[in-house]
């Protein structure tokens, strides 16, 4: 029976040789030792395979989302209760960040899904896709309320506000250009399978897994300080995910409301959001001709092309130097150096890649295809970054008039921190 | 004047619903376009043993404490030889289970004798830290029976497996959570 058995895998081991045979493969080359005949009827033991974590807490996961996400609407747009979105924001931080270690989470998911559009070979787990769209859709019809209480970056940052210091407004505006940089390229990497930058970089992992990289730790913790003061600096200058959401809430149907009522004006509200995402009243101007911010306005919607012809030149400048992050590209690169001569000593990237025996031609041909893919995506990048910025330069040009202290759409995050400073809400109660 | 004032809250809420009805579109679309290629199960990260060259990543990468990745032993394959040089230094004393004759760091590999001249191997995963030594070791000089893989019951698995982008071989790879390992010799696909 044994004997029947080392022949079979032995067969089996012959076909996988053949199989193999074009690719030759080291591992299969060496079978230096046959495996022995025990006569003592010596019984081999089992390999292990532990399983996998069930599908089923994945699914879990993603009721909990649900779940967190109605409590949360509920919570901020019909309640109007502070107290109920800070318990929430711990639940969260609880469950989706120490104890499901913060994966899979909404913001992650956008390479993901990036990356199932761009590359045939990946297929993407369909949890993946419930954490990417249900914060989305929530968004679209009630505002920003993942961000306030169930998203677990958010939740660590929002228990860290204790003093926030107002950013001035044209730091925090100019600021907030960094998302759009850091999506635009996390979405290129994505789509060239090079890289999940915002998984790689995010600075709360290392603290909701109790152990990580000494560099992200340390990043991550220097945010927290920052955000005692200056209220949520990832969620405000960095997440990606963030753009898109501001996207769908700015749309949104429904959004929290600083009074309950009607505003009476009493600029009690004015200082108490720590994310500046309040917009006082526009001030009357009575003298100022229409037809000043009109010739302004003309110039950069004339400009806006221009604007994208000058990110898509940017973009096809730097293609080749991004598609340096790819690890291909970078393994062609070194080998390309050794075949010429120029480094004599390999390291472990171009040993590993020796052992396989592919030819170098066939390597350098993809990681020319890939430098192709990271110059076009770089310029296509490119072009989006110049009409965002042409947009955002007409949008500010746009006068715009307000009689209430609104909240502003795109920036608030539906914390309900301004509800207790109107006066109108105290009188309702 | 009220009449101007409820014109333009309507034309406000006109565009506003205009461009929710673009936003819907488009994440309608995109999610569409997702959808042909979900699958309902999860994947998984594992380790192609065939490109793994044991560099020894894996034991100081991972974002565990003790690295998910273990020493895995196909029995089939292994040579049950006196002299492993997976379980060996290069010059041993001699070829007993003393601590300074062992190549492994945490003394992970238990060695038992079956019969003359065969020896098993096997790995206690609660002591392997996922180093490679002993892998890089039975390549060397042995059939290759030893191996690193992503053991399933201790990887928290990162939506960017940490290792993976450390890993000089690209070696590591997403595979689906029914066949969630690559054990060597047994391939077969």
């Amino acid at each position: 029976m044994i004997y029947g058995y080392c022949k079979i895998s032995g067969a089996v081991l012959l076909i996988i040789c053949l199989l193999f045979a074009f690719a030759p493969n080291y591992a299969f080359s060496v079978q230096r030792f046959p495996p022995p005949q025990f006569k003592s009827g010596h019984v081999l033991p089992e390999t292990t395979q532990a399983p996998p974590r069930s599908d089923f807490y994945e699914y879990l996961d993603a009721g909990v989302l649900l779940a967190a996400l109605a409590v949360a609407t509920y919570l901020a747009l019909k309640r109007r209760s502070r107290t109920g979105l800070l318990i929430l924001t711990i639940f969260s931080l609880a469950y989706f960040g120490f104890w499901r270690m913060g994966c899979v989470c909404a913001v992650g998911s956008v390479q993901n899904v990036t990356i199932t559009l761009f590359q045939t070979g990946y297929s993407i787990p369909l949890v993946v896709v419930i954490f990417f769209a249900l914060p989305l859709i929530f968004t679209l019809f009630f505002g920003r309320t993942f961000c306030a209480a169930v998203c677990p970056l958010g939740a660590i940052q929002d228990i860290f506000v204790i003093k926030p210091v107002r950013v001035p407004r044209w730091l925090d505006r100019g600021l907030r250009v960094i998302p759009y940089l850091y999506l635009g390229f996390a979405v290129l990497f994505a789509a060239t399978g090079s890289a999940f930058i915002i998984c790689e970089y995010d600075p709360f992992i290392a603290f909701f897994r109790r152990g990580g990289r000494a560099a992200i730790l340390a990043f991550g913790g220097l945010l927290l300080i920052l955000g005692m003061f200056v209220g949520r600096p990832y969620c405000r200058y960095l997440c990606p995910y963030g753009v898109v959401l501001s996207w769908m809430s700015k749309a949104s149907k429904w959004h929290v409301s600083i009074t309950p009522n009607e505003c009476i004006q009493c600029r009690l509200c004015e200082d108490s959001c720590p994310f500046e995402a309040i917009d006082s009243p526009t001030e009357e101007k009575a003298n100022t001709p229409r037809t000043e911010g009109k010739g302004r306005l003309i110039t950069l919607i004339i400009l806006l092309p221009l604007f994208i012809a000058m990110g898509v030149g940017l973009g096809a400048g730097v293609g080749s130097y991004l598609s340096r992050i790819d690890p291909d590209v970078r393994l062609a690169e070194r080998i390309w150096l050794e075949d010429t001569g120029q480094i004599d000593e390999m390291d472990d990237a171009s040993e590993a890649f020796r052992k396989t025996g592919r030819p170098s031609s066939e390597l350098f041909a993809e990681a020319k295809q890939l430098r192709r893919q990271f110059r076009i995506g770089s310029m296509i990048l490119g072009g989006f970054l110049g009409l965002f910025t042409g947009i955002k330069m007409i949008s500010l040009s746009i006068k715009r008039s307000r009689k209430d202290y609104e909240t502003n759409r795109t920036h608030c995050v539906s914390c309900g921190r301004c509800f207790s400073y109107c006066p109108v809400e105290k009188d309702e109660k | 004047m009220p009449e101007k004032d409820k014109d333009k809250i309507s034309r406000r809420d006109f565009i506003s619903n205009t461009i929710r009805g673009v936003c819907l579109l488009g994440l309608g679309g995109t999610l569409g376009l997702v959808a042909t290629r979900t699958q309902a199960g999860d994947t998984v990260w594992q380790i192609d043993p065939n490109k793994c060259i044991g560099c020894g990543r894996c034991a100081d990468h991972c974002v565990l404490e003790i690295s998910a990745v273990k020493c895995v032993h196909n029995f089939a394959m292994c040579g049950y030889c006196k002299l492993c040089t997976g379980y060996f230094e290069p010059q041993p004393n001699a070829l007993n289970t003393g601590a300074e004759n062992q190549l492994c760091p945490t003394g992970a590999i238990r060695r038992s004798f079956v019969e003359h001249p065969y020896y098993e191997y096997e790995i206690d995963e609660e002591l392997c830290v996922g180093c490679g030594k002993c892998v890089v070791g039975c390549n060397a000089f042995g059939n290759g029976s030893l191996f690193l893989q992503i053991r399933h019951d201790v990887c928290v698995n990162c939506n960017e497996c940490a290792i993976s982008v450390v890993c000089p071989s690209g070696a590591f790879k997403r595979v689906n959570a029914s066949k969630p390992y690559i054990l060597k010799g047994e391939e077969g696909e």
